[in-house]
């Protein structure tokens, strides 16, 4: 026994040696739970907005004051919860969200197999997705007005027009994510372009596909809203314009508060349809998960 | 490929051959190389043969056309009697990547093959041979784990799993465990060996490792490079089982060493 403690050296250390036990440092936000950090960042910014506006440093009228917008955040929470007209507003946008990245999704996801699973879609639908691409899309909202009207259509088509084309580079992308083992395997497999596709390369590039979507989601509430700026009709950006242009500041903020809760909503269904179905795939840190 | 002659070859003798290259050339139309010169190449029934070489020797060329994958400019490739013109599911392949996928279980992944071909139902029926594979090589118990769960050993052996489970009459792997660490690779080698020999499998293997390439294989195809030709066929006469014992002695020094100086001859060309 004695034998086999002399050729372990770590038990002769342990035996003859000074412990050494010593602190490794741990950077105090580490230790800090998240919540906690982000109240933080919260009251810091409250607390500036409150002294700034208290101090007289901008107009009332410019920046109302903290508590002047919770005000009217409560206002326009009982407006909504009371079925006002605010909730028919809400109403109309939400919609206007909800078909317009409906329909992001089904020519998004279409082109994007086109152009990534095609070789005529690469060559020659590509080039011209991407010189569209590179257009500012909102300059196309009084196009969409004089072709679809004032109603909800303009708006729609609008949201849908911004939302499409990060969904088509992601489909696009996520088609290419297959390597080249993973094609291989399934030509000896005997496997047709149709499984290919739908057993191995849509969903090696769900990940992609999903990246696509997220910006989408962004991009469709963009749409919709600019729409309703620069074509009218009676969804909550039509409350937002209103109000701005009466110089009523609080209802401005707090409209827009209620209206990131929608964009919220949308995001937050994507990404918990991805984890449903991308289960497997580790996302990195920093690429929209919260 | 008629049932009938696929049931003669999984019935035949051991050393019957299975597969067989005759003046097997292949040249790449688009910038002239010759990749493969006159192949002439026999697998028999239950035998191991490696193919070794520098790279550029069309090593990866000649087992594409093996599996059906590209044809050859000229020759003939038969397998099992049949013209090889394309994917057949006794083609059994391994890469070096285990290439499992992550939302498929273990199980899953290797009914594969199955699913494509025969549809869902089949590969439900194959549901408890892909057990006894799993069983085979070690892996009982992980049957409905995710790929990202297992290591990179235990991921090839699912891949050997996946490769055997259409029961095909050749297996054609490519560098499968190259990407592991030589301890894992070792072991796995030892395993490859054992489930080979149970299962009768006539295999053909790809490496870069001359070591590996000896303690596995009863024949060594020795390529030698620009334009792809045989340089040699090596009868390696070690006994069966193969143990990693046997790669510190003497004739298994002298097997390496001998097809080290084929290779060397072959780069001075």
């Amino acid at each position: 026994m004695s034998d086999v403690q002399n050729y372990s050296p770590s038990v002769k250390a342990a035996d003859h040696a000074e412990d050494t036990v010593w602190e490794q440092k741990v950077h105090f936000i580490d230790s800090v739970p998240r919540w906690l950090a982000m109240t933080f960042v919260f009251v810091v910014f409250v607390g500036t907005w409150q002294i700034v506006t208290s101090l007289r440093l901008v107009s009332p009228i410019i920046l109302p004051t903290p508590m002047e917008t919770l005000k009217d955040m409560i206002f326009v929470g009982q407006n909504l919860l009371t079925g006002g007209y605010m909730l028919g507003a809400l109403w109309i946008t939400i919609k206007e969200v909800i078909y317009g990245f409906a329909l992001a999704i089904a020519i998004g996801f279409s082109l994007g197999v086109l152009v990534g699973e095609t070789a005529f879609g690469e060559k020659a639908v590509m080039p011209y997705l991407v010189a569209i691409d590179t257009m500012p899309k909102v300059a196309f909202a009084p196009l969409f007005v004089a072709w679809l009207g004032f109603g909800i259509e303009s708006k729609v088509a609008l949201a849908a027009f911004i939302a499409t084309f990060p969904i088509v580079v992601g489909t696009a992308a996520g088609l290419h994510a297959a390597d080249e083992n993973a094609r291989m395997l399934f030509k000896t497999m005997g496997a047709s372009r149709m499984q290919t596709l739908i057993k191995m390369k849509l969903p090696t590039g769900l990940p992609q596909i999903f990246t696509g979507l997220k910006i989408g989601a962004v991009g469709v509430m963009a749409g919709a809203i600019t729409g309703e700026f620069l074509g009218g009709g009676k969804g909550f950006g039509e409350l937002i314009r209103v109000a701005a242009s009466q110089l009523n500041t609080p209802r401005v903020f707090s409209l827009i508060l209620y209206l990131s809760l929608v964009g919220l909503v949308v995001f937050a269904s994507v990404v918990w349809t991805q984890r449903r179905l991308v289960f497997w795939h580790k996302e990195q840190v920093g690429s929209g998960e919260f | 490929m008629s049932a009938a002659v696929a049931q003669d070859y999984a019935g035949a003798p051991l050393g019957t051959p299975v597969y067989e290259l005759t003046h097997v050339s292949k040249t790449y139309a688009r910038n002239l190389v010759v990749a493969l010169e006159d192949i002439d190449l026999t697998l028999r029934k239950g035998s191991f043969t490696s193919v070794i070489g520098s790279s550029g020797c069309g090593k990866s060329t000649l087992l594409k056309i093996m599996a059906g994958l590209i044809p050859p400019t000229k020759g003939r490739v038969i397998l099992q009697g049949q013209p090889v013109t394309g994917p057949r599911r006794d083609i059994g392949m391994m890469f070096q990547q285990a290439t499992l996928f992550p939302w498929k279980t273990a199980v899953e992944n290797i009914v594969l093959p199955i699913e494509i071909r025969d549809g869902k139902a089949a590969a439900k029926q194959a549901m408890g041979k892909a057990h006894e594979l799993l069983d085979i090589v070690g892996l009982k118990g992980f049957e409905n784990v995710y790929p990202n769960e297992l290591s990179g050993g235990m991921a090839q052996r699912a891949s050997i799993c996946r490769m055997l489970i259409t029961e095909p009459a050749v297996l054609l792997m490519d560098e499968p465990f190259s990407a592991l660490d030589e301890l894992s690779r070792d072991m796995m080698n030892m395993e490859l060996q054992r489930i080979c020999r149970e299962q009768d499998a006539t295999a053909f293997l790809v490496t870069h490792s001359i070591q590996e390439a000896v303690i596995l294989s009863d024949e060594i195809v020795v390529l030698k490079p620009r334009p792809g030709r045989i340089a040699e066929i090596v009868d390696v006469d070690l006994p069966r089982p193969r143990t990693l014992n046997m790669m510190t002695t003497p004739k298994f020094g002298a097997i390496v060493d001998y097809i080290r100086s084929l290779l060397d001859k072959g780069e001075e060309m």
